[in-house]
């Protein structure tokens, strides 16, 4: 049985800059990372795998460059790493990526039965959380987004029971197999490399799938296949705070101008 | 008859002592190769000042190590007289000192008589030591101990009694040479019958005997393998300070650290042999000190103990059976007790047979991150962090030179400028480092030198990543400084940071770099000297107390250079810290102890607050950022910040600049 985790490259947006009068990222001299919450992902299917015995593929659609992630994984414990890349794929936005995605999970189902496909909650650079679901849907498999523990596998009767974080709550969820889980940070604490996994990882196979492997529509994948489009991209402006009262000399008076405020900006009633 | 029983008694327990001491020393021969006889002048000088001129046991104010050198030299002594007891043994017709001339038999008698009553005393104070007044950082009492000073006593009295049997039965000729013989014969023999005289004569014979083989055979199975390994382990130590760990070779099917024992090189094994237990090192420890589960002298006691039992089956090609690492009982190291260790070298610079503890500890650690990535969690972060972004914070690298634009700072140019400013990560994102970086910009600048910084483009040095194991990585930074450092033309550097100074220095020697290191305390105290840097005086600061940086000290023998600034900034010497120079106690964040949590004893940074607090002190002065943070949270950790201030060294020559 098969899990297939998810990963994106991104470029390490704390030091991705706009430009200002162009309004397009600046890329130069920013370096590429693997999604962070993909390594969770990651971690979470090797531990299956240590506990049940899956084998691990991982996939990412991306640039060539992209391999370089898929390395890591591979220095990680992954045993198949696929790069989906081509440039038909190029500008793709979250419905002709989990497309793409969701026919390389199922060509890898032709030979081996997929058990659950595991993702990150969402990537740093498009923060959408989309994917995960959307290959959900395509294949039909359960949806458990937001994890941040599995309770209970049970691969005889094929359900698999987890903990989904929501705000201020927890909800134990039940569902069966396959599923497609997002996780959360708090779920594991990702291992580090061994250097033999490391240098075995520099010059072990990385399979590549470009479109002529997946034979998919040109209109279904990439920037024609996208529903969205970006058409500008630009830091939001910030406004200004303001200084009221003076909190050192007079804290009440500050106070009370506070309170004022915020009643005139009807935050508060009293 | 007894003559024949005797030699064959002789003959197979020397036997017995060669094949006990074939089985350990070959044993050594499953560690790795490693060339520790090259430069034998220097190294048979090495023998005879620290060995048998006892430089080792009588230093850094250990007075019993006086009693030590008594013993030794007694020994020495005995051990002449010895052979001939054993050879006598085994052919008594053709050896005997009595057949010497007695132009030096005589003289021979005297000395042979003093040494035995030096010895008698010398174990008698031992004894006392160790039932009176035991040092906390020794198993004073145990019974290796008690069961080798018995012996030695037991040894002497048989040798008196011997002696002074001979004496009453007129058969000494040498008699009157003998004065401690003589007169316990003239106390306690006059009386005795001649034919019992020949009994007692027989009977001491046959005890010095039997406690002098007894002795040579229990020696090799006890902590008294030291007797014969301590003065080749002075032969065979390191001829360069060991201030650094040996590289790694990464490629396929290499094994790396030190997960079993026969990971060790040869001469780290024959360290374990030579260790007497003494405690020095325990002594010293920082982690010790303050109650964390690292003791070095138990570490290098544990190799031993793994060696005596895996060293046979890896002979033999068999599994090994009781793990080097966290197998939980004696012989076994546990990995709390690897990360507790802040390689701050106070154990190694006591040590008396020149034991390496820190390479080991690293060594092990190499094996725990680089074999089985079993890393404390703490250290996960600082691992990605450095290796992606290096730094350890993982602060976004056009940062590094924000705090440049404060100070009047100009890029290296490559060609033109002559000292590179290796501001380190500390001086660059760290805000209370960042403001030595600022006074040492200043005093670089009144010196008028052409200097520069890389700004955005340093990278981290890898120092913590290279003491907690992970060499790979380390590696890999290296190469990637050595290539900025060559496309630049970078020759000389000034660090602000004692750990980059030491990395840069003595690490990336190994990769054929030469490059002159200066920290910034030695390039202050240069230009003071010659004149280039005018001061007006300092401020007045409360008692300046002065704290030594391991890497600084220990690591390099800087000393003299922060404590001769601050005697021309201030007009005095600074005062002295009861723990100081070689002997300092370290801040508690080497050996990337910085970076971890501290869970275990009380914080060791705590504890050398207070004791820079016991003078009196207004201001404590460092040369290093890890130390500054160290004292500072200590100060805060004791509430006594508002009281007592802590400042770089670079920061009070700033201030008093003209």
């Amino acid at each position: 049985m098969l899990i297939v985790t998810c990963v994106k490259q991104v470029p390490d947006t704390t030091q991705v800059k706009v430009d200002p009068v162009t309004g397009t990222l600046i890329r130069e001299g920013v370096p590429f990372i693997i999604n962070p919450f993909d390594t969770y992902a990651l971690e979470e299917s090797l531990r299956l795998k240590e506990k049940y015995g899956f084998k691990v593929a991982v996939i990412s659609m991306g640039p060539p460059n992209t391999e370089v992630t898929l390395r890591k994984a591979l220095s990680l414990g992954a045993d198949e790493v696929i790069l989906l890349s081509d440039r038909a794929f190029g500008g793709a936005d979250t419905l002709a990526t989990s497309l793409v995605l969701a026919e390389a999970i199922k060509k890898l189902g032709q030979t081996q039965e997929v058990a659950m496909v595991i993702c990150g909650r969402q990537t740093i650079d498009g923060d959408t959380a989309q994917v995960g679901p959307g290959i959900a849907t395509r294949l039909g498999y359960s949806q458990l987004t937001l994890v941040d523990h599995i309770e209970s596998l049970d691969l005889k009767a094929k359900k698999i029971v987890v903990r989904r974080r929501l705000e201020g709550r927890h909800e134990i969820v039940q569902a069966p197999l396959p599923a497609m889980i997002s996780v959360l940070r708090e779920i594991n604490r990702p291992r580090y490399p061994t250097v033999p996994m490391r240098l075995f990882a520099q010059d072990a196979p990385v399979t590549l799938w470009n479109n002529k492997a997946m034979g998919l529509k040109e209109d279904t994948i990439g920037l024609k296949g996208s529903a969205t489009q970006v058409r500008k991209i630009f830091s939001p402006q910030r406004e200004k705070g303001e200084i009221i009262g003076d909190g050192i000399k007079d804290p009440k008076a500050a106070a009370g101008l506070l309170i004022e405020k915020l009643k005139e900006k009807n935050i508060v009633c009293l | 008859m007894s003559l024949y029983i005797s030699t064959i008694v002789f003959a197979v327990a020397i036997v017995l002592f060669c094949w006990s001491c074939y089985r350990r020393f070959r044993l050594l021969l499953i560690g790795k190769a490693e060339d520790r006889f090259k430069d034998a002048g220097r190294r048979i000088w090495n023998v005879l000042y620290y060995a048998f001129g006892q430089r080792c046991t009588v230093s850094h104010g250990y007075r019993f190590g006086w009693n030590h050198l008594v013993l030794f030299w007694s020994f020495m002594i005995l051990l002449v007289a010895n052979t001939e007891f054993l050879l006598e043994g085994l052919f008594p017709d053709y050896i005997s000192f009595s057949l010497l001339p007695v132009d030096i038999y005589h003289p021979l008698a005297v000395l042979i008589e003093i040494a035995s009553v030096l010895a008698l005393l010398a174990v008698c104070i031992a004894i006392t030591r160790r039932l009176a007044f035991p040092p906390s950082y020794i198993e004073a009492r145990s019974r290796d101990a008690f069961i080798i000073l018995g012996l030695i006593a037991l040894l002497m009295l048989a040798f008196f009694g011997l002696h002074a049997s001979e004496i009453a039965q007129g058969s000494e000729e040498a008699a009157s040479y003998m004065p401690v013989s003589e007169f316990l014969a003239s106390a306690f023999l006059t009386n005795v019958s001649p034919g019992s005289l020949t009994g007692y004569i027989e009977a001491f014979w046959w005890l010095h005997a039997i406690v002098l083989l007894g002795f040579l055979n229990y020696l090799p199975y006890s902590k008294h393998m030291h007797i014969l390994a301590g003065i080749p382990n002075v032969f065979f130590r390191s001829l360069t300070k060991v201030n650094t760990q040996p590289r790694e070779e990464f490629k396929k099917g290499n094994v790396y650290g030190a997960g079993k024992i026969d990971r060790f090189t040869w001469k780290g094994l024959f360290d374990s042999y030579s260790c007497t237990e003494c405690g020095r090192c325990s002594d010293n420890c920082p982690a010790t000190a303050t109650g964390k589960l690292l003791n070095p002298r138990l570490v290098i006691h544990d190799i031993k103990v793994n060696l005596l039992k895996n060293g046979p089956l890896i002979t033999e090609r068999k599994e090994t059976v009781l793990p080097l690492i966290g197998g939980g009982r004696e012989g076994s190291i546990s990995e709390e007790v690897l990360w507790a260790c802040t390689t701050c070298g106070a154990c190694m610079e006591v040590c008396p047979v020149f034991i390496e503890h820190v390479p080991k500890i690293v060594d092990m650690r190499r094996a725990l991150v680089e074999m089985s990535a079993k890393v404390p969690d703490e250290l996960l972060s600082l691992f990605e962090n450095t290796e992606q972004r290096s730094n350890p914070w993982g602060i976004v690298p056009a940062e590094r030179e924000k705090w440049a634009a404060q100070a009047d700072v100009k890029p290296f140019v490559a060609g033109e400028t002559q000292y590179l400013f290796y501001v380190g990560c500390f001086g660059a994102y760290d805000a209370r480092s960042r403001k030595v970086s600022i006074a040492i910009s200043r005093i670089l600048n009144s010196s008028g030198i052409s200097w520069g910084i890389l700004g955005k483009d340093e990278l981290c040095c890898g120092d913590s990543l290279r003491r907690l194991g992970n060499e790979f990585v380390f590696d890999r930074m290296v190469l990637e400084n050595i290539k900025i450092f060559k496309e630049k033309g970078i020759k000389k550097i000034i660090t602000q940071c004692p750990h980059c100074y030491n990395t840069l220095k003595n690490d990336y020697r190994q990769y054929g770099l030469e490059l002159e290191v200066i920290h910034h305390t030695e390039f202050i105290n240069e230009m003071i000297k010659s004149g280039k840097l005018k001061l007006n005086g300092a401020k007045d600061m409360g008692n300046l107390v002065f704290h030594d940086s391991c890497y600084l000290g220990r690591y390099n023998g800087i000393y003299e250079a922060p404590r001769s600034v601050i005697a021309s900034v201030t007009g005095k010497a600074p005062i002295e810290m009861d723990r100081r120079n070689d002997r300092s106690f370290c801040c508690g964040a080497g050996g990337g102890r910085m970076w971890m949590e501290e869970g275990t004893g009380k914080r060791i940074n705590v504890e050398r607050t207070e004791e820079a607090l016991k003078k009196n002190s207004g201001t404590i002065c460092v040369c290093c950022p890890y130390c500054m943070t160290m004292f500072e949270d200590g100060l805060k950790g004791i509430k006594a910040d508002d009281k007592v201030q802590v400042l770089d060294l670079a920061e009070i020559v700033s201030e008093a600049l003209k």
